[in-house]
């Protein structure tokens, strides 16, 4: 039986890593075997290109198809390093209003076709970006941190999924910095997980390799050897396949002599 | 531990990323910016290729095509790595062979879907503590 996936990722806050979830996500899935697509539906503010380091093979957009001007495989960037994915790029000098969600429910349907996995990065906000994103997906990956702000902006995201018929969601929790947790100065899993309601996915620490990565326009995932948010990353992937992973151990770890004498050097 | 001491003291060899990033944003807002859309560059690029390659073969994998800009102008920049040149050009009307995909049209048919999307709660179990 084909085994056809169509995930949202979103979270009503910017900034909170949905580009970046989506652009690992799409190659850890890719990496496991799994023919993946990925769609930037941020038109007008495209990014997911960039994240994928894909941004000079760009030719055609997802309006080019739409409008007739290239079948849909023109449109799609290969990606050399892993080929089991394939960018679907929007439209940089056209706005949200571009593109309405039935002609998102076509793309995604004629893509289907090809790819087990049909990723759909959302744009920020609450509006046309966002209900197109959210058009034709069948599940949805909530990424939040843990901020009022972002958590405050998730509650009400869930509460339009859920609305739009979107039942099947799930949470990722991103940027947590374990030492603040620690010290009570950030909200923990638990304190969000409660919340939100939403089944956990997984928790991405916080970590400076993901600024690396994205300079370099290489998904953590690439990396030779894992990251702890590749690693975390990864650990998604799986889940979202079924697996059972354990949350990986986020302790701060008691400091010794040597990582003392590290900080003095900081 | 200790190497990562001596990176911090000597610098690490490692490429730095910041430059990267800089390199790649010059890049792309140099693109958002020009009026050439990415099918009339893709065209242009086809064709500056078919040309070069009449008299040179090319390696199609090292090539970089790219438009770059500072404050005041953008620049087209090329770089065609030449594997070796042709002793005799080739005629003028043939073109670059580029490996193709299958198709993939729009159309209204309906597709077979996997109705069985796992429940979230199942695959989302995870231990807490």
């Amino acid at each position: 039986m084909a085994m056809n996936r169509i995930i949202v990722i979103t979270s009503g806050k910017g900034g909170v890593g949905k580009t970046t979830c989506t652009a690992n996500l799409g190659m850890a899935l890719a990496k496991s075997g799994k023919r993946v697509v990925v769609i930037d539906a941020d038109f007008g503010l495209r990014n997911l290109d960039l994240l994928l380091g894909l941004e000079n093979r760009i030719v055609y957009t997802a309006l080019d198809v739409l409008a007739g001007e290239c079948r849909l495989d023109q449109a799609l960037v290969k990606d050399k390093r892993q080929p089991n994915l394939a960018l679907l790029p929007a439209a940089q000098n056209r706005s949200k209003e571009s593109i309405t969600p039935d002609q998102m429910k076509k793309l995604v349907r004629a893509l289907t076709k090809a790819y087990n996995f049909v990723l759909i990065d959302s744009p920020a906000g609450i509006e046309m970006g966002f209900r197109n994103a959210i058009a034709a997906a069948r599940e949805a990956i909530i990424v939040t941190t843990p901020e009022i702000s972002a958590v405050r902006d998730a509650v009400r995201v869930i509460g339009l999924l859920e609305a739009n018929d979107v039942k099947a969601m799930r949470l990722v929790i991103n940027r947590l910095k374990p030492a603040m947790v620690e010290a009570q100065q950030m909200m923990s899993v638990k304190d969000v997980q409660d919340i939100l309601a939403v089944p956990l996915l997984g928790v991405i620490p916080d970590d400076e390799q993901v600024v690396v990565s994205t300079n370099n326009g290489e998904p953590l995932i690439l990396d030779k050897e894992l990251s702890q948010a590749g690693t975390a990353v990864s650990n998604i992937a799986r889940r979202l396949q079924g697996e059972k992973v354990p949350l990986m151990d986020l302790s701060v770890p008691k400091d010794s002599f040597f990582t003392k004498l590290r900080r003095l050097f900081d | 531990m200790i190497s990562d001491f001596f990176e911090r003291l000597f610098g690490s060899r490692e490429p730095v990323s910041r430059n990267t990033a800089k390199q790649r944003l010059r890049f792309v807002l140099a693109h958002d910016r020009s009026d050439i859309s990415p099918q009339n560059l893709e065209k242009l690029r086809q064709e500056i290729l078919e040309v070069v390659s009449r008299y040179v073969e090319l390696d199609l994998d090292g090539l970089e095509f790219s438009l770059e800009s500072d404050q005041r102008m953008t620049a087209l920049i090329a770089n065609l790595p030449i594997r070796r040149a042709r002793s005799t050009p080739l005629a003028a009307d043939s073109p670059v062979v580029e490996a193709t995909d299958a198709k993939i049209e729009l159309g209204n048919e309906p597709v077979d879907l996997d109705n069985t999307v796992e429940e979230a709660s199942e695959t989302a179990d995870i231990p807490l503590d």
